[in-house]
């Protein structure tokens, strides 16, 4: 703890720190080119879709003896379609049986249940309709469409439009990617992977939302002074949230490991494993894009305004002149750290923020 | 700007016990409640407890058809029908705009359940050939049938215990007199033809040459036998073919009353229209009034004008729904021209449902199953089972990490995660009896992902307490000053992740909405657990000499954080030193 503690404690210095937006470039194109290998991989690939899309049934039985092939063949037997078999963490089997009409299962479920030699009722039975899954997901498109909008404008009401389109581009990179992973790995998509996607949203906006907070509340009075850029601010912002980023995702994704774990290891498949795989992929994903794309476009967005262009060109030139200065002075130790002399030099402290912004951003 | 915020800051750390006192008590009056609904355990889903969930989904010709109204109609009939089965926990409810869910626990015939919630519903007029009342009724005299205001109509009704009971208190109610009555019936019935299949079927492989005689003895047999308050028989009873007499049960002012109905007089499929209306012109109250299409409405005049000429309860025609007996109205004269009105000491309520059921005929919807799910109690239990390890897992690792980073301070995240978990677990188990919420797989997940959202909030507000102690503050003012800005981003990031969860709360269906359900509650929580218990008991610990004093393992030691020398600020040259020992 104490390394991490102590990192926490540099980074809210300033003393370290990665250049997030500084080098934003390269993250985007890292971003873009993630983007565009998900959606050639969705257009070619094309999503896995789960029976709850194609109508069909799922039956899981109790423990048993009897092998996958078996099983496969009894199963295809009894209803006439292709079976697939999987045998589960705990010796049960996951009997998949697509394009099957509901009412015949129970035939399916007897027949099977016979040459299985248990008690059907012990058999668990899944059946779907074609158009439960679909509804199920159209449900969710509507869903996701309303929160969307519902989120840009509270974004941009609480805090102004630029952060809205930021996290907006942030929350479709996260779902692109998510989607994409899914048709390159090819995962089964079930309701329960709709369900973990549509968590995203608010997790992924959740660590967003923090940064935003922060960066809302340092760059208050960017104005009134000259000595930082806007992506200088909006770099530390990122730079002193950026243990409390790592400690929420960390917290956020061990829950969903210890559900991965258990539904996936344990139960072998099922809603559980499901859930916390989109989850998984999903989080991660939003913990990148809140750093990496959200933050920095904001930046990028906000210093096309003329105010803060004006005052970009007023610190560079303020710091080329102390550059300038410093070289003059022809200070040798100081060299290293140019900027750090600044302060001492030019900084008079306008803000009442200064307190932390002061020995935050010298490294930049 | 400064003022207020101090202001406030000092009152909430002036009061800090009595936030503390609030939740306790709010712990203790869930709890309280929770035993006092006799609940103690959340409800669970189908697919934790075992049972069987069918899933419906509503076609229809025309789009508007899937209308509210329609929705709910179905869904009161389904429920009258699975109930039927003996079924008393069955839940039906709509599901979005064009499903219904029915929920069947474990230990009933889900087959048959099946079977019954698939079919659409049989709704029929079969006149009255003889009734009476379960032991229950006592007899009221009359319930002043009036007439309908409307010239071409009006069965009247028997708002039942009136002319039923007393006359199955009257000794009259002898097997002579009750077999004359019945063969009379028969003779007035349209198509006799029927009594050789009927006879087949009643005598059940006895004398082929069984007279209508004998085939109303075992009709008669048949329904002295029948006890309409064990609802095994009263499953049973009511079935029999459209064309055959059968006997059948109803429910009379809270009482069940048995029947021995004759062969199907209308079919409900001829009732086009059915409403409740209040008629004001007479002040008769509330009342029924049908429209029949033009087949059906030939034959109900028929009936009518046949049942207008008896003795009570002969001139009865009941309407049966489902095999059972929702109303028995009395005719006075025969009913022509496609409409009728049924009209009594109806209450609005009384009156909308009988609209509802008559309408259920009528309604243009037909039902598919979408998905059927059926779990075993063993495979629930594991399911169950699965996810509370799955949550203690996720709980231990975020606590084992919490205590690693945070040491001392991390007891309060976890006393905080745990007051959380209470409240969550109490307002479940008693959401369950309050709104019917059960928890089911998809919610269990959501609470297990709560967790990260929950302790994120402490981390937000843990990391503002340590940036202000890192600015030199001792550990009270950095309590107090941290706060505000904490709180504003612990507000804004789970309104956030509040309207995910509402908005797929109201969009989605099903499996999705458990899931958004108990993603939003504890979302909920998270803001009264953070506001009313995490920071009021820093307030307060922050004046323990182990949290105040910094030790080592406080998690809030001001060296481990490197906090700067307060000096810091009023001499500057001090602050330029620093960096160049870093």
């Amino acid at each position: 703890m104490s390394k991490l503690g102590d990192l926490g404690a540099r980074l809210h210095r300033g003393e370290v720190g990665y250049d997030f937006v500084g080098n934003r470039k390269i993250w985007y194109a890292v971003s873009i080119l993630i983007t565009i290998a998900a959606i050639v991989g969705l257009a070619v690939r094309g999503l896995n879709m789960g029976i709850e899309f194609q109508g069909g049934a799922v039956f899981t039985t109790p423990k048993t003896s009897v092998s996958v092939s078996q099983a496969e063949e009894y199963a295809t037997e009894a209803s006439g379609h292709q079976a697939i078999v999987q045998k589960l963490g705990n010796d049960t089997l996951r009997i998949q049986i697509s394009g099957v009409d509901t009412g015949k299962s129970d035939e399916i479920k007897q027949t099977l249940a016979e040459d299985l030699k248990m008690a059907p009722e012990k058999i668990n039975a899944d059946l779907v309709g074609p158009s439960w899954g679909d509804q199920i997901a159209n449900k969710a498109w509507q869903g996701l469409g309303i929160f969307m909008v519902l989120v840009v404008i509270y974004l941009a009401i609480a805090f102004e439009w630029r952060m809205a389109v930021a996290a907006f581009v942030a929350l479709v990179h996260d779902i692109t990617i998510t989607v994409g992973i899914y048709a390159l790995v090819g995962f089964e998509v079930t309701p329960g992977t709709v369900i973990g996607l549509l968590t995203i949203l608010g997790y992924s906006l959740y660590d967003t939302v923090v940064v935003f907070d922060s960066l809302k509340e340092q760059t208050k009075d960017i104005t009134k002074q000259n000595r930082w850029t806007y992506s200088d601010i909006a770099n530390r912002s990122i730079n002193s949230t950026l243990v409390r980023s790592i400690n929420t995702t960390v917290v956020a994704l061990l829950p969903v490991a210890g559900l991965l774990f258990i539904g996936g290891g344990v139960l072998g498949a099922g809603m559980l494993n499901d859930i916390s795989l989109s989850l998984f992929v999903g989080l991660a994903a939003g913990a990148y894009s809140s750093i990496f794309i959200a933050t920095p476009l904001v930046a990028d967005l906000k210093e096309r305004e003329p105010q803060l262009k004006a005052l970009k060109k007023r610190v560079l030139a303020k710091r080329a002149q102390a550059e300038h200065e410093v070289e003059l002075a022809a200070d040798g130790p100081l060299d290293d750290e140019p900027e750090d002399a600044t302060p001492a030099v030019v900084g008079p402290r306008t803000q009442s923020g200064a307190r932390s912004r002061g020995r935050g951003g010298k490294r930049r | 700007m400064a003022a207020p915020k101090k202001g406030r800051s000092a009152g909430a750390q002036s009061k800090p016990w009595r936030a503390l006192a609030l939740i306790l008590i709010a712990i203790v009056a869930l709890t309280g409640g929770m035993f006092a609904s006799g609940h103690t355990t959340p409800r669970l889903g189908i697919d934790l407890a075992g049972g069987t969930s069918i899933t419906l989904e509503a076609r229809s010709g025309q789009e508007s058809a899937i209308n509210k109204t329609n929705m709910d109609t179905a869904v009161e009939i389904m429920h009258r029908r699975v109930n039927g089965l003996g079924v008393s926990e069955a839940e039906v409810q709509t599901l979005g705009r064009e499903n219904i869910i029915v929920n069947i626990p474990r230990g009933t015939n889900s087959e048959e359940a099946r079977d019954q919630v698939g079919t659409t519903a049989k709704l029929y007029f079969r006149p009255v050939l003889q009734s009476q009342v379960g032991a229950a009724a006592t007899p009221t005299p009359s319930d002043t049938p009036s007439t309908g205001s409307s010239g071409s109509t009006s069965p009247s009704p028997t708002n039942s215990d009136g002319e039923t009971s007393s006359d199955s208190a009257s000794p009259s109610t002898s097997p002579t007199s009750q077999g004359r009555a019945v063969t009379d019936a028969l003779k007035a019935d349209p198509t006799p033809s029927t009594s050789t299949s009927e006879s087949a079927k009643a005598t059940d492989g006895a004398s082929p040459s069984a007279s209508a005689d004998a085939d109303i003895q075992v009709l008669q047999a048949k329904f002295a036998a029948l006890d309409c308050t064990d609802p095994k028989q009263r499953a049973e009873a009511g079935k029999g073919k459209s064309t055959e007499p059968v006997v059948a049960c109803g429910e009379d002012n809270g009482g069940w009353s048995k029947f021995m109905l004759g062969p199907v007089g209308v079919d409900g499929t001829d009732v086009t229209k059915a409403e409740a209306i209040l008629d004001t012109t007479t002040g008769a109250g509330w009342k029924v009034v049908m429209d029949f299409n033009s087949g059906g409405g030939d034959k109900f005049a028929e009936i009518t004008g046949q049942l207008a000429g008896q003795t009570s309860p002969m001139n009865e025609f009941a309407i049966v729904l489902d095999d059972e007996v929702v109303s028995h109205p009395y005719v006075n004269s025969a009913v022509t021209g496609g409409k009728a009105e049924i009209s009594g000491n109806f209450t609005q309520e009384e009156a909308q449902n009988l609209a509802n059921m008559l309408s259920y005929g009528a309604l243009p919807l037909t039902f598919t199953e979408a998905s059927v799910t059926t779990v075993s109690p063993v495979l629930g239990g594991d399911q169950l089972e699965a996810g509370l390890i799955a949550g203690a897992i996720g709980l231990a690792l975020v606590v084992i990490y919490l205590l690693v980073y945070y040491r001392g301070l991390s007891l309060i995240a976890i006393v905080s995660l745990l007051v959380s978990g209470t409240l969550t677990y109490l307002i479940m188990s008693l959401l369950g009896p309050a709104i019917g919420f059960a928890l089911n797989l998809p919610a269990v997940c959501g609470a297990i992902v709560a967790i990260g959202i929950t302790a994120d909030s402490f981390i937000v507000y843990f990391e503002r307490v340590r940036d202000e102690i890192r600015e030199g503050r001792s550990l009270r003012p950095a309590v107090e000053r941290a706060w505000p800005r904490a709180r504003r981003t612990i507000l804004v990031s789970d309104f956030v992740s509040f309207l995910a969860a509402a908005v797929l709360f109201v969009v989605t269906v099903d499996k999705v909405q458990g899931f958004a359900f108990t993603l939003g509650l504890t979302t909920l929580l998270d803001v009264v657990v953070v506001f009313l218990f995490t920071k009021p008991l820093l307030t307060i610990l922050a004046r323990s000499k182990f949290f105040a004093s910094g030790h080592t393992w406080s998690g809030l030691d001001p060296k481990r954080l490197g906090a700067q020398p307060p000096l810091r600020r009023t001499r500057r040259p001090a602050a330029t030193a620093d960096p160049k020992e870093a």
